[in-house]
């Protein structure tokens, strides 16, 4: 057992590091690194968002308000307790509980995917209602005529690159994942060595506080209640 | 150095900010070619006294001295304070226009500049102004950012689409003056120049006169009021459907949404192109939006309109 | 030092040029080394082509009225040099090339953190600069690298968004880069080597590294905000559709001004080396010269607004941003002086090397002085837009960093291929890079003064003496920067075989064989002093 464990941190070792420490610790300093990256990517747009939802007000509120605030929410708890069951599939590496591994790490790919499935659903209603921007633009009646359309226009470029921007990143996730979970089956990860999945469980963790900022934005700003 | 002949050591100083601004220039280039010289010299005294002589040589250890680190961190940090210093206060200053200013308007389009006088004269790539008297040019563009740039004057504004911008000069000498347009905007960019003819307050008198056969800009902005069919709703006397624009310029307006703002030319531009975004408590909101369909110099003349009838509430409250 | 491969002759050793051969075994690669070779080559190409719309540039303004092209073409002349320039040469050239084969070496580690995520960086390189030679063959782009909106969200109809995605995916590749320097120099650091110990050149690449993650992803995005404007035609930007054109410049300069930053730091740290090395002194003030790194760094990112004082910003906001650029001046003039303090008796030998040096500092002392122009506001507000700036900045970026690039390769060329090139060769070159650099862009500043606005295809009669002068310059420039191409490649050939240490130099690259083995070193290296241990300096102290 100890034997099989010894080689398999030796296979797990990249040859241009000293031992199993020192590359889980530039591992996960590098997605530190590169979610300070994603901060100041989003972080651009979040501020660009600020600016023209304080210069038109009433127009980005009036687009909030054509958001299906319920579908919202529950991707909101989709992604949550699929943050949930990607914690616990961090724990059951370090456990080195193989098939838990596997199982949650499914889990976490299938909740990834009904938070996709839902949003395609939003975005199949918004082009249904021709309210995607450049496109197919004509929101009619829903909007009090004193409004701006220009604004509302812009409300819903921004919702479109926001979302789509972090819809990008669940993919892109949900691929890292089903990586792990061929990974996890031909039994790479142990108690000594699990570093792949801690790493790409803090970078599903972002996708999920991106989103967690990207709801009340987006949605819940309208002001309805 | 002779092929130098001819070439100025500075452009010429045809405004009243002119001279000071030169000033700081020359203070700003004595330290630059000061410490440019400065460190050349001890690289090349260094260089030349400790050459190394041969191969084998081991120079001895120098220590840091935090005293001599603490002098040419401090001494910059002076030098630095002292310009900005001077310079932001000779800023200040020129970013004030005096009060009672001539006003002349501008408008930048690819790629050309219009010009148009209160009085009415209009003028392409050429801006015909007195000496001695405070000129203020209220700019803006009908499609991309241009720039006004006088260097004669040391002046220099971005013209942006969509906003007022403003920029003031005093002429100190007769005399023509380049000016250019400086942001870049597209194919003929380099060819979007002219020409400022300073006159004499008797010539410029005698050329407002001949130019001004048609109407003033106040005249073209009643004849547009009538025409787009403002004058129908914004009667002088307040009906009650829309508010009365007599006596409106340089007043706060209270919005619906609890903003104050300062009628100015902005805010008249922005009542005229975008009326949705500032609606006024008590009116529906019922004026159309004229984006489109009036461009930058008929909006300028609309405002000039409303301005007149500012005054005209004046004489008439005497 | 024991004896090592070092003595052997590399002909007959096995090193990461010859442990196997093939296209495959480049294209392929992980060995940061013969990364950095990759991009060695890949932006020396950039260069030539950015060089060349140059020329044309030159040539082009020797008459008023324009000698060569229609002041379209002259638009996507200077725009097209900007893009390579800045974003295919200047932006990766030191950090990508020397920083690449020498951040390992210098940590004594046997490569970078990532070696997978460095070769991918070079290919998003590759893909960024084939995307943006396909607008330039497909037609051009016209914007100004600036990318200035609406004119380049509406009113252009060049190739303004494969220009905009080229540069959206050579920044993923900074990005990447930068990533593996911070994360190399935290974790891979040899025994004994503290942060205080490292070279300077390292603390350089650190400070370069954390502008690039930082700044990098906000100008992608604004970047693809106006390349999602253009397609969709909606006002994010242009204001007759809502939007605001200068939340366009906010966000450009946020990242644009800390860019310079990119392209300088990583030069400063070269100087640093090659000072020492040739000078065989530590540095002066080692601790002030590698907190100013960082001081330029995090300024850096607080400046952007000087470049927007006439656009109408408030004065208060432009008395903050003026006084922010003045204390930037100030970690950069530390360095001069310390670098200048480093010669004090010494024993100076004028290799090609620091030639260049000496050239970068003088030059970097002309350029950021005349930043302080810019910083002021009331001179900036004439110089703003001129040929003053093009003057300025080409003294930072090309009398600064590109003079330390090509120090830099000169002092590590035979570490990287094993061969000495020509010195009487390479200290002519610097010389007449040196003259054709001033004679080129010292007219540029008086032109600027005297009002002759940039990027202008034709200009007035008054300005003309000046830009033949500086046309005159070019061609000595251009000439001066081939000397070079031609004996270095000569040298990988026929130059003659260099020892593991042909300065005298101090650091641990110096200590391995050159080339060096595929992992760096025979054994990690263990430190026991800080850099620079010149002898008879062996207990210097800061």
């Amino acid at each position: 057992m100890t034997e099989m464990a010894h080689s398999a941190t030796r296979a797990a070792l990249r040859h241009h590091f000293d031992d199993l420490n020192q590359q889980h610790a530039a591992g996960t300093l590098g997605m530190w690194v590169f979610l300070v990256t994603e901060i100041m990517f989003f972080g651009g747009l979040f501020a660009a968002y600020a600016i023209y939802r304080s210069l038109y007000l009433t127009g980005f509120e009036a687009g909030s308000r054509l958001l299906d605030i319920k579908l919202g929410a529950i991707n909101t708890a989709v992604l949550i307790a699929s943050s949930l069951t990607m914690a616990l599939a961090v724990h059951a590496a370090q456990t080195s509980s193989r098939k838990a591994l596997i199982v949650f790490l499914i889990l976490t790919m299938i909740l990834g995917g009904v938070f996709l499935g839902i949003k395609y659903v939003e975005y199949h209603h918004k082009w249904e209602t021709q309210l995607v921007p450049g496109l197919r633009f004509s929101p009619g009646t829903e909007i009090p005529q004193k409004i701006s359309l220009a604004q509302v226009e812009l409300f819903f470029c921004f919702y479109f690159f926001m979302t789509a921007l972090h819809a990008t990143h669940m993919v892109v996730g949900i691929g890292i994942l089903a990586a792990l979970v061929v990974m996890a089956a031909r039994n790479r990860f142990s108690a000594n060595y699990f570093a792949p999945v801690e790493v790409s469980g803090l970078y599903w963790h972002f996708v999920d506080i991106i989103w967690i900022f990207l709801f009340p934005l987006l949605y819940l700003i309208g002001g309805r209640y | 150095m002779m092929l130098l002949q001819g070439v100025p050591i500075h452009p010429e100083q045809g405004s009243t900010i002119a001279k000071d601004v030169d000033a700081l220039h020359f203070f700003l280039t004595g330290i630059t070619l000061f410490f440019t010289a400065l460190i050349f010299a001890i690289i090349l005294y260094f260089a030349v006294k400790y050459r190394r002589r041969s191969e084998a040589e081991q120079p001895t250890a120098t220590k840091t001295f935090l005293s001599l680190e603490l002098a040419w961190t401090l001494v910059p940090t002076l030098l630095c304070a002292i310009v900005f210093t001077w310079s932001s206060s000779l800023y200040f200053r020129n970013s004030r226009p005096p009060r009672a200013s001539l006003e002349v308007f501008v408008i930048g389009k690819q790629w050309m500049w219009h010009l148009q006088h209160p009085e009415g004269p209009r003028e392409i790539n050429a801006l015909h102004v007195p000496v001695g008297v405070p000129v203020k040019l209220t700019m803006t563009s009908e499609d991309v950012i241009h720039d006004f740039y006088v260097p004669a004057f040391r002046i220099k504004k971005d013209v942006l689409p969509g906003r007022y911008s403003s920029i003031w000069f005093q002429a100190t000498k007769v005399g023509s003056y380049h000016f250019f347009c400086a942001q870049y905007c597209g194919a003929e960019h380099s060819m979007m120049i002219g020409w400022v003819e300073v006159m004499t307050p008797t010539d410029y008198e005698a050329w407002l006169a001949g130019g001004t056969k048609g109407e003033s800009m106040a005249q073209s902005g009643e004849r547009l009021f009538t025409q787009f069919g403002c004058a129908t709703c914004h009667v002088p006397e307040n009906t009650g459907k829309c508010p009365s624009l007599v006596g409106l310029f340089g007043k706060p307006v209270k919005l619906r949404d609890g903003r104050t703002l300062i009628a100015d030319e902005a805010y008249i531009r922005q009542a005229i192109v975008q009326p949705n975004s500032m609606p006024l408590p008590g009116y529906a909101p019922v004026m159309p939006s004229f984006q489109g369909q009036i461009n930058e110099e008929q909006v300028l003349q609309l405002i000039a309109y409303i301005k007149s009838l500012a005054s005209q509430e004046k004489t008439q409250g005497k | 030092m024991s004896t090592t491969a070092a003595d052997i002759p590399a002909s007959s050793r096995v090193h990461y040029l010859n442990v196997n051969y093939g296209i495959k075994s480049w294209l392929l690669t992980t060995d940061h080394k013969r990364i950095a070779l990759l991009y060695l080559a890949s932006i020396t190409l950039m260069f030539f082509v950015g060089g060349a719309f140059a020329v044309l540039m030159r040539i082009h303004l020797i008459s008023p009225q324009g000698t060569l092209v229609q002041p379209e073409t002259y638009n996507k002349l200077f725009t097209m040099h900007g893009v390579i320039m800045i974003f295919f040469f200047l932006i990766p050239s030191i950090p990508a090339v020397l920083g690449n084969f020498l951040v390992p070496m210098m940590i004594g580690a046997r490569d970078l953190a990532f070696p997978r995520i460095n070769l991918l960086s070079w290919y998003l390189y590759i893909i960024g600069a084939a995307i943006s030679m396909y607008a330039i063959l497909a037609g051009g782009v016209d914007t100004g690298w600036t990318f200035y909106t609406p004119y380049s969200t509406t009113y252009s109809n060049t190739y303004v968004i494969p220009t905009i995605l080229g540069a959206f995916v050579a920044g993923f590749s900074s990005i990447l880069t930068g990533l593996n320097f911070i994360v190399t120099i935290h974790k891979m650091r040899a025994p004994g080597l503290t942060w205080f110990r490292m070279p300077l050149f390292l603390w350089a690449m650190y400070a370069t590294s954390i502008i690039m993650i930082l700044g990098t992803p906000v100008v992608a995005i604004t970047l693809s905000l106006v390349a999602i404007e253009r397609v969709l035609h909606v006002g994010i930007f242009d204001p007759a559709l809502g939007g605001d054109p200068l939340l366009f410049q906010h966000l450009f300069w946020f990242y644009s001004h800390p860019a310079v930053y990119i392209m300088i730091l990583p030069g400063m740290g070269v100087v640093s080396e090659v000072i020492t090395c040739f000078s065989r002194k530590r540095i002066f003030g080692y601790t002030f010269v590698a907190f100013s790194s960082l001081a330029i760094a995090v300024l850096g990112f607080l400046v952007w607004g000087h470049h927007m004082f006439v656009t109408g910003q408030s004065i208060y906001a432009g008395l903050i941003f003026s006084v922010l650029s003045f204390m930037v001046a100030i970690p950069s003039a530390i360095k001069v002086f310390n670098w200048t303090a480093t010669l004090y008796k010494g024993s100076i030998s004028y290799s090609a090397p620091m030639l260049y040096a000496f050239g970068f500092i003088g030059l970097f002392t002309m350029g950021g002085l005349t930043g302080l122009f810019l910083a002021s506001l009331a001179t900036d507000v004439h110089l703003n837009g001129t040929y003053f700036i093009v003057a300025h900045f080409h003294y930072i970026m090309v009398g600064g960093a590109v003079m330390a690039y090509l120090g830099g390769i000169h002092f590590w060329w035979p570490k990287i291929t094993g061969r000495l090139y020509p010195d009487t060769w390479a200290r002519f070159a610097a010389l007449v890079i040196f003259i054709g650099f001033n004679l080129t862009f010292f007219p540029q500043f008086m032109l600027g003064y005297l009002g002759m606005p940039r990027r202008y295809a034709v200009y007035p009669d008054e300005f003309q003496v000046l830009n033949v002068m500086s046309s005159a310059g070019a061609s000595i420039l251009g000439v001066g920067y081939l000397i070079p191409l031609i004996y270095l490649i000569w040298s990988m050939r026929y130059g003659p075989v260099a020892s593991a240490n042909p300065w005298g130099a101090k650091g641990l690259e110096w200590e391995t064989p050159s080339p060096p083995p595929t992992e760096n070193f025979e054994e990690t290296p263990r430190v026991t002093r800080g850099a620079y241990a010149y002898a008879g300096e062996e207990d210097a102290h800061d």
